[in-house]
């Protein structure tokens, strides 16, 4: 059992401003069903547009989620708009006497949605996601490349949270973003995101080696399927089979929905492009049948 | 507050008698087993009657069983010993839907040069014997697949699947610890080789697992260093956990009608309540043949450590397939392997009975159930879009 501190346990099993606000000032909303929580904030401002005078809150999540949410709502009411955005997600943990580290992303969740009310009704852009990958949360002002598909998380947000958040680990990424949390295929730019904030040079991504043995070649092309590319496809309900590896030859046949796929042909260029990347460049991928 | 325990499949109560079973042999009667004086040797007659009992319930003969730690230990010692057997075989068949005790050896071994095929299921977490038939080779040392899920107490065609595995000279294992005590199982009328089981899930305690291995199937011992379990399992027995289990098989022989027709009949009374009085929620596995104890059912818009912990707050101990209660982000393995949508494998919450649940325990879930989904979908930004007009 997680263990939550009694203010959190209060606040989620009496959460604090559930609701909407029908002529609310500023909504922000993000998360979505399939990535495990969501929240929509509504907040109404003062006639003088300034002070936030009532806000609530709808949110689909754990504990620490519903307890992050009403906490935040508590928080912000009677500050004003730039009050409430100096409201880190650490003010947030702090209020709710602190939260386990695995749930940290829940208050960064809080933030984000404040964030985003805040953004929308001063009119301030908020950059579009990818459609493809609208699974995602929305993020105001940071823009930037996609690090984590399955979260939908850029590389801009990310360098924030790990910068003010002091994170030095992959792990207490993940906690604080969910990046790199499903799929894992991110966890190599996320270590090179906080080398690159932290400015060290220790956490250096996974780089392909220098000179390889045979033997040593056939393990890491295992390895490198089963880690890196299996679960990928298993995520669209395909799969693949390693055939033979033949000197820098690699022979792959498709299974389940791969199998027969349209785009099977664009799916043995990723794993070749993958394994070139992480194994040895001079690597073909040939697809066979059987 | 007294608590209504539907999480058998994670462990169980440990029964009054089997535990005045294993009580002498803590303080009074704690010699080793292996030892020539009779205080040892009053305690190996004990041990005796305990392997006897578990191979009664499993239909197996008393060499065949062979005492181990745990389940996992069972898992791991089972694989490792195929592979070691034929050192020329160098690929692995399981299913997506393993528990982690094998799946993740498997995963690992694919690092030490082995090629693993995990073979999928269907919506319901059906395994697809097709698939395995093409996979099996001359080149597969073991096909391990369970008999019972964890997770959705879906059952696999264990026998089918081992003489599939066995036309191509491979070993078959199964992790079998969530079916034994559940449901009749009879290794005399088997293909299977090897078969797992763990104490904790039948009324024993914590701490003691079995192998079965069939007479005649070559094995190579996990751990060595000892003469005990005939040199296939060294390290002094946990006496007194061998002895608690060998009653808690006597008992789950005993009660296994009961099992098949008062346990399920609870079961069904609750899933059907649930499914009747809860929309937009789908049991995992409907339609498979499943454990008569085991239901998990997904209720969408809402998450499932939310629902765990509203639960709890009546007593009501359950588990859940979310990502959020057990630290990791996605939710099960199981669930995903099976096609069920994220959004609702968020809100999967599994009860598994025993032979203690009660009627009164089933009210009091059907009572309390309901209301904690509509609260918790009512604070759901999706829950009350898809929900207007239904209270």
């Amino acid at each position: 059992m997680w263990d939550y501190t009694p203010i959190v346990k209060d606040h989620f099993l009496n959460p604090r401003n559930v609701g909407d606000i029908a002529d609310a000032d500023a909504v922000g909303e993000v998360g979505s069903l399939a990535c495990g929580d969501a929240l929509k904030l509504y907040l109404k401002l003062d006639d003088n547009k300034d002070k936030i005078v009532d806000a609530k809150f709808q949110t689909f999540g754990c504990a620490s989620a519903i307890a992050s949410s009403s906490a935040l709502t508590e928080m912000v009411k009677g500050k004003t708009l730039d009050e409430a955005l100096a409201v880190s997600n650490q003010d947030i943990a702090d209020f709710l006497g602190g939260l386990p580290e695995e749930k940290m992303h829940c208050s960064v969740m809080g933030q984000e949605a404040l964030e985003v009310a805040i953004f929308k009704y001063r009119g301030m852009p908020i950059p579009q996601h990818d459609s493809e990958h609208d699974h995602g949360h929305a993020y105001p002002d940071y823009e930037g490349e996609i690090v984590c598909k399955c979260f939908g998380i850029t590389d801009t947000f990310l360098k924030k949270v790990i910068e003010t958040n002091r994170l030095t680990t992959v792990e207490q990424v993940t906690n604080f973003t969910k990046a790199g949390g499903a799929c894992g295929g991110c966890i190599p730019k996320i270590q090179e995101l906080i080398a690159h904030v932290l400015g060290d040079a220790d956490a250096q991504p996974r780089k392909r080696p220098e000179k390889l043995s045979n033997m040593k070649k056939m393990q890491l092309i295992q390895e490198v399927l089963e880690r890196d590319i299996r679960p990928l496809l298993w995520a669209d309900g395909g799969d693949l089979e390693l055939i033979d590896i033949d000197g820098s030859k690699v022979q792959i046949a498709f299974r389940k929905a791969c199998a027969g796929c349209a785009s099977s042909g664009n799916t043995a260029r990723m794993v070749e492009i993958k394994l070139r990347d992480l194994v040895a460049e001079d690597i073909v991928v040939e697809e066979v049948s059987q | 507050m007294k608590e209504i325990y539907l999480d058998n499949n994670a462990t169980t109560k440990v029964d009054e008698a089997v535990f005045e079973e294993m009580r002498p042999y803590f303080c009074e009667l704690y010699g080793n087993p292996s030892s020539m004086h009779f205080f040892g040797g009053q305690v190996q007659s004990k041990v005796n009657e305990a392997r006897g009992r578990v191979a009664e319930l499993l239909g197996a003969t008393p060499d065949e069983i062979i005492f181990t730690a745990c389940g996992t230990e069972s898992d791991n010692a089972a694989i490792r010993s195929a592979l070691e057997v034929f050192p020329d075989r160098r690929h692995i068949i399981t299913s997506r839907v393993e528990h982690p005790a094998v799946l993740t050896q498997c995963r690992n071994l694919t690092q030490k040069g082995y090629r693993v095929t995990e073979i999928g299921v269907d919506g319901a977490g059906r395994l697809d014997l097709e698939e395995l038939k093409a996979a099996v080779d001359t080149d597969t040392a073991i096909v391990s697949l369970m008999w019972a899920n964890n997770e959705t107490g879906v059952l696999f065609p264990v026998e089918e699947a081992a003489a599939i595995a066995k036309s191509k000279g491979a070993l078959f294992h199964s992790d079998a610890v969530q079916a034994i005590g559940k449901i009749p199982i009879n290794m005399a009328a088997s293909n299977i080789d090897m078969l797992s089981l763990s104490g904790h899930k039948l009324h024993a305690p914590k701490g003691i697992g079995v192998l079965y291995l069939r007479r005649g199937t070559p094995y190579r011992p996990f751990l060595v260093g000892g003469h005990q379990e005939k040199s296939r399992r060294a390290g002094t027995e946990n006496a007194a956990a061998i002895i608690a289990l060998g009653k808690a098989c006597q008992l789950a022989g005993e009660h296994m009608e009961t099992e098949n027709t008062v346990v399920k009949a609870l079961r069904d009374r609750l899933q059907d309540t649930l499914m009747a009085a809860i929309p937009y929620a789908r049991i995992n596995g409907d339609g498979a043949e499943r454990l008569p104890n085991t239901t998990s059912i997904a209720f969408e818009f809402v998450e499932g450590e939310a629902i765990l912990l509203l639960l709890s707050e009546f007593g009501i101990c359950a588990s859940s397939g979310s990502a959020c209660t057990s630290g990791s982000l996605e939710p099960s393995h199981v669930l995903r392997a099976m096609g069920v949508p994220f959004t609702c494998a968020h809100g999967s919450i599994r009860f598994s009975l025993s032979r203690y649940t009660t009627d009164a325990e089933i009210d009091t879930v059907i009572r309390e159930m309901p209301p904690i989904i509509a609260r918790l979908r009512q604070m759901s930004p999706f829950g009350r879009e898809h929900l207007k007009g239904q209270g």
